[in-house]
């Protein structure tokens, strides 16, 4: 008992009393809530429509009725990257092509997700010459479906992959994958806009707004 | 195709016109190739078209190396009428790849020219937009040349992703 | 190009064009094919496609490959016309190495060849509708192509990129039960043909959107090297399968629809006409297939049957000499031209003695037919590009390789 007792309070880092409580309050809130979004985001991904080589034509197939994608809540296709979650990059990519991608990645809007489709995407496949790069020398990828092309079942299941690892943890871990923590983007307030804290001081008691 | 003895005609008609204008005859394997002057490339295509091969199909280049002259660009013309194809072929050296465009007579070479160009380093006089078309306009060099290496690169997998140079940490 | 006098915005002070990027990345494109169009107002007065976006080097790697290996790499080209591609390389090979390929093969490949292109239409038919707002099309067509390539994964085993056709016939005979599926595929196809016309070919918006849109005359699409039905619709009945017979198209029944005015309208239904004679071909390939080897017996070339490997050493030798360093191909060019969905897909082919080729040029369809694309728009409005584009039916595979 009384090392369970210590155990605990070795956990919650020798907080005791209001602040342990408020510790409490708070962890319990934002976890739930990570999961509530996570499980959103994970059920009603946006998947940019962009298509680059043969594994295109692959992918248009999950939207038809054979391999229904909508039954995981990915057929909302959205043209413009600003709207869009998943950027699937189905084939392969050449140097006069690589800016371009990665800008369309840079504009997407986070939490984005990445599935490389395809050989020639993830490895260059059967042409690894002059003309071509894979994804993963300029923007970070979360899933690999190998195939040349992938029949649409393989991209099926690695949407399911990705889908659960949403699902799963909220934090994608990329950043830590590719090393670049601290490239988070950061919205700075404007100027003139109140202060958050003399907003919200009233309730929440000097929590950080995060 | 021509067989052996018309192409023997033709390239005798267009001699007539200018001595120096066809190098050779090839006629291979069914196929009829007249290879050209490269200073007479636009005369020679021009007869060949009043002689009813009205149609470019198709325009490429081709390297030759280690042979000399290095450099090749290939017209297929094609007869629409009778159907038959016949190859004419100029060969060029790599210091003075100069060859005249032929988008006078068909406009359509316009795109496999500039090909040829970015790929091989031919220049075609007198095309209007003669820039790289595939590759990047900043690349250098000619990539589909024998000597210019295929490339590629290493695949990082995480098994090996440290020893690839120039990756972090 | 067209007659039609538009109005144009604002007064001749205000008078200015606007150039506008659409693409790489665009929905309507087909691909990452990137257009700078010259605006005035709403009317297109010019048009620049810039190219290159996936160019892959296909042709230098397939340098770097042994004859028989280079076809996987090859059929990449246009991804919807892989028979094609295979089949234009085989032909050169063929060609130089002066080979006769059998009849069973001819006849298997014709079929493939048949299937191909009409799973290439269909793909256009459902992208090009969705283009128009047709969104419904989009999956009528893929349910039609999930069934094409279901004849093709019985056959190879690949959905896409069969590698189906090699150097001297066929990969393998075709299964068990495979006749029965393409004949009940060819008995529902037309019927399902007729569906799309009653959907598309009735309705006054898809109607109003081609008719009269996009007119190139004939002696302008020659000019510019423009083969296929895109030829075809302005009313030259240029097809190679007629006009020089390869494989075993002289022995079949069919029809080559041409169009009268050359506008979009005629561009849609040449190819929707395409659909009926490509089944006719498949038919009569069917019912006529005739018995015998779907590979040439020379050793040399094809791989020796699997049984014969455990009980004959030359057959071994053989083997193992074609899968270490391929056949080799005496010296000589060849161009071999034949007619893919999108128009003359020819391939230029240079062996130097050894078993890799020296060089390997495809001139692909779309690469040319592109250039026909600022005379098809130009001084028609801007949303009648996206027809125009649609009708064009480029694949950037093929115009970057």
């Amino acid at each position: 008992m009384e090392i369970e007792r210590h155990h605990s309070q070795d956990l919650l880092r020798g907080l005791e009393g209001e602040e342990l409580d408020r510790y409490v309050e708070e962890r319990v809130l934002t976890t739930t809530l990570d999961k509530a979004v996570g499980w959103a985001r994970g059920n009603s991904i946006f998947p940019m429509t962009f298509g680059l080589a043969c594994c295109a034509i692959e992918m248009m197939s999950i939207v038809g009725a054979r391999v229904d994608v909508a039954r995981f809540g990915f057929e909302a296709l959205r043209a413009t990257p600003r709207q869009a979650d998943l950027i699937i990059l189905s084939g392969r990519i050449s140097i006069k092509m690589a800016p371009v991608i990665r800008r369309l990645y840079d504009q997407m809007l986070e939490p984005k997700w990445a599935i490389a489709m395809g050989a020639c995407s993830s490895s260059m496949g059967v042409f690894n010459n002059y003309a071509l790069v894979p994804a993963d020398k300029f923007m970070p990828v979360d899933v690999h479906v190998p195939g040349c092309p992938p029949r649409p079942e393989a991209l099926m299941h690695g949407i399911v992959k990705l889908r659960a690892k949403v699902l799963g943890s909220p934090d994608q871990g990329w950043r830590e994958r590719y090393r670049a923590l601290g490239t988070e983007e950061v919205v700075e307030a404007p100027v003139e806009a109140p202060q958050a804290d003399n907003v919200y001081s009233g309730s929440g008691g000097g929590t950080d707004g995060a | 195709m021509p067989d052996a003895t018309g192409l023997e005609l033709i390239a005798q008609d267009i001699r007539a016109a200018d001595e120096e204008s066809i190098l050779d005859t090839v006629y291979l394997r069914g196929r009829a190739t007249l290879i050209v002057n490269p200073p007479a490339i636009k005369p020679v295509l021009e007869a060949l078209r009043g002689k009813g091969y009205g149609f470019l199909a198709s325009l490429h280049g081709v390297d030759y190396w280690p042979e000399e002259p290095r450099l090749g660009v290939v017209y297929e013309l094609l007869d629409m009428d009778s159907v038959d194809r016949i190859s004419v072929k100029v060969r060029l050296h790599t210091d003075h790849p100069h060859v005249d465009s032929v988008m006078e007579l068909w406009p359509g070479a316009n795109h496999q020219e500039r090909e040829v160009f970015d790929m091989f380093g031919v220049v075609f006089d007198d095309h209007p937009d003669l820039r790289r078309i595939l590759m990047p306009e900043d690349y250098e060099g000619w990539p589909q040349r024998r000597d210019f290496p295929v490339g590629g690169e290493p695949v990082i997998f995480t098994y090996n992703e440290d020893r690839v140079p120039g990756y972090p940490e | 190009m067209s007659t039609t006098e538009y109005p144009v915005a604002g007064t001749d002070a205000e008078e200015e064009l606007l150039t506008i990027n659409m693409g790489p990345h665009h929905p309507a494109t087909h691909g990452v094919l990137r257009l700078l169009v010259k605006l005035e107002g709403e009317i297109v007065r010019d048009c620049r496609p810039v190219i290159g976006y996936v160019h892959t080097g296909i042709e230098k790697t397939a340098e770097d490959k042994a004859y028989w290996k280079a076809i996987p790499v090859v059929e990449r080209m246009d991804y919807l016309a892989y028979y094609f591609n295979a089949m234009t390389f085989c032909m050169a090979v063929e060609d130089l190495l002066g080979l006769e390929v059998p009849r069973r093969a001819q006849y298997l490949r014709v079929i493939h060849l048949e299937l191909n292109r009409i799973m290439s239409h269909l793909v256009w038919l459902g992208t090009s509708a969705l283009d128009l707002g047709a969104i419904s099309m989009f999956w009528y067509c893929f349910r039609e192509r999930e069934k094409v390539l279901d004849l093709f994964e019985q056959s190879s085993g690949q959905r896409m990129h069969t590698r189906y056709i090699q150097v001297g016939g066929v990969f393998e005979d075709i299964p068990v039960g495979w006749v029965e599926k393409v004949k009940a595929f060819t008995a529902e196809m037309p019927r399902r043909v007729d569906q799309y016309a009653a959907l598309l070919d009735r309705n006054e918006i898809v109607l109003r959107r081609l008719r009269n849109v996009g007119v190139v005359d004939q002696e302008t699409l020659l000019g510019l090297g423009v083969t296929g039905p895109l030829l075809r619709a302005s009313g030259n009945p240029w097809d190679l399968r007629k006009a020089s017979p390869y494989s075993a198209y002289d022995e079949f029944d069919f029809r080559i629809p041409v169009g009268t005015v050359g506008d979009n309208y005629d561009r849609f239904k040449v190819r929707l006409a395409e659909f009926y004679e490509s089944v006719k071909i498949i038919d009569q390939a069917i019912d006529g297939l005739p018995e015998g080897p779907f590979i040439t017996e020379d050793r040399k070339v094809a791989l020796p049957p699997r049984h014969e490997l455990s009980t004959s050493m030359e057959a071994l030798i053989h083997h193992f000499k074609l899968v270490t360093e391929g056949f080799r191909v005496p010296p000589g060019e060849a161009y071999a031209p034949i007619e893919g969905p999108r128009g003359e897909l020819g391939i230029f082919l240079r062996a130097d003695g050894s078993a890799k080729p020296a060089r390997v040029h495809m001139r692909d369809p779309s690469f040319v037919n592109l250039q026909a694309f600022p005379h098809m728009v130009k001084d028609s409005y801007i949303a009648d590009l996206i027809a125009s584009l649609a009708m064009l039916d480029p694949v950037l595979g093929g115009i970057d390789r």
